[in-house]
């Protein structure tokens, strides 16, 4: 599985900064994107997330496969919209500047394009937040940092174990599926979709089971080392909230609430430029 | 309600394997974003047997986990209906008896109730309210995502989640596999 995001170490400012932090400014940032739909501002993000994703110093080919994937879904998305509700912009901006005809009775107004324009933009200011956080951010010491901001430990070594035991599982999954293909079973697009289910129960099956069997395993060693007796605990990649990780979430803070005072002052959500 | 150790270590591997899960899918149709996906029916199963907390977390974590691993985009829209399944699923994990070996006839109806039950309110009326005050998609669309992901969700569910807890209750539940003679 070639097409994965994941954390690589290199020595930028941004890798340096506490998970936490990184965490709460991924977690605004995608707040404020998700509620604004002030094109100016989502722009504004856009460009922004551009000069961080540089920053960071991440290379194409950490993220290039699964970046073209986002756009491959998010044209079939693009398109959808359209043929589901091509009045969408209208509604919305409440103009009807009809530019050409597409097919049918479909017509491409220019609040249309407008509208899908903004819903691009919001998918587009995310998406690098996504990157930087998964690519700059080690995962145990993310779930180390967690504790460190109240969150119960417990969870925070549930998080631990998820991240931990990704690749385990995916590995398990491939071991059982070559298991099976080489006993004959088809998982290619050739099968039906009714033997393509019941080929998958045969991979599925073992795959949760040796899971089930991991969760005793683990929990019994965890159980015989004491965990949860005390209510703290210390860490070993447990990263100190240094100035600059206060700075960054200042900063970020700030930004999103004037973001969203911008958006909201005139008690509408959209920019709208046909008026 | 409990979240001892085991818990713990249920959610951590619960949600591994619902974002190793992720890529596993069976397309259903030309609706983006919809497939037949063995992962739901692993959540239902993990929730079913180590309740709510586990379930919400394998649901929320596990989907935020993997749209963030493989399309590098969290839609929180659709992230917060799975916990959605996970809760009400696990509410009822005593009711199911899976780990006491007791997933039979009437407890398998009753979990598949409230796993219909659970994914009509994630995926008609949650998700498509998300999407829509989220992101102004167009209505008519993220309903029928929405009812389209409830329908591959309910089978895949009903039929894999089913036959997991079965087997599983069938495996747990016997201290021994010697019987008594007559």
């Amino acid at each position: 599985m070639g097409r994965v995001l994941t954390y690589e170490e290199k020595d930028t400012w941004m890798h340096r900064l506490c998970g936490v932090t990184k965490f709460v400014f991924f977690l605004l940032w995608s707040m404020t994107s998700m509620m604004t739909y002030d094109t100016r501002i989502l722009l504004v993000m856009v460009v922004l997330s551009i000069i961080l994703y540089r920053t960071s110093r991440t290379r194409w080919r950490q993220v290039g496969a699964v970046f073209k994937f986002i756009l491959l879904f998010l044209t079939i998305n693009l398109i959808a919209i359209f043929f589901f509700s091509p009045g969408q912009g209208t509604k919305i901006y409440g103009t009807d500047t009809p530019l050409f005809h597409v097919v049918g009775p479909y017509v491409m107004n220019a609040e249309q394009l407008f509208y899908e324009f903004n819903v691009f933009l919001k998918y587009m200011t995310v998406v690098p937040a996504v990157f930087i956080f998964i690519v700059t951010t080690n995962p145990s010491e993310f779930a180390a940092s967690l504790n460190r901001v109240g969150i119960s430990y417990k969870f925070g070594y549930a998080f631990a174990i998820a991240l931990r035991y990704i690749p385990d599982v995916q590995d398990d999954f491939r071991t059982i599926r070559n298991a099976q293909e080489a006993r004959g079973i088809e998982m290619s697009k050739k099968a039906k979709l009714s033997s393509r289910i019941k080929n998958m129960a045969a991979i599925i099956f073992p795959l949760v089971f040796s899971s089930m069997d991991r969760i005793d395993v683990v929990s019994n060693a965890m159980e015989l080392r004491g965990f949860g007796k005390n209510k703290k605990r210390t860490w070993y990649m447990a990263r100190e909230l240094k100035p600059l990780d206060y700075t960054v979430i200042i900063v970020t803070a700030l930004a999103s609430a004037v973001a969203l005072f911008i958006t909201y002052h005139d008690g509408n959500r959209f920019y709208n430029p046909f008026v | 309600m409990k979240f001892g150790i085991k818990e713990v270590v249920a959610a951590g591997i619960g949600t591994a394997l619902f974002v190793a899960l992720t890529q596993v899918q069976i397309p259903l149709g030309f609706i983006p974003n919809t497939a037949l996906q063995p992962r739901a029916a692993l959540l239902v199963f993990i929730s079913a047997v180590f309740g709510p907390i586990v379930g919400g977390i394998v649901g929320f974590l596990g989907h935020a986990l993997g749209d963030a691993f493989f399309y590098g985009s969290v839609w929180w829209s659709w992230v917060v209906p799975e916990a959605v399944v996970g809760i009400l699923v696990g509410i009822f994990a005593n009711k199911f008896a899976i780990k006491e070996g007791g997933f039979s006839g009437k407890n398998i109806v009753f979990f598949n109730v409230i796993q219909v039950i659970g994914n009509a309110l994630a995926w008609i009326l949650c998700a498509p309210i998300l999407d829509i005050v989220i992101y102004a998609e167009p209505a008519n669309k993220v309903f029928l995502q929405g009812i389209w992901a409830f329908i591959g969700n309910i089978i895949i569910a009903g039929v894999l989640g089913s036959i997991l807890a079965y087997a599983y209750s069938e495996i747990s539940g016997k201290s021994s596999s010697l019987e008594k003679e007559d």
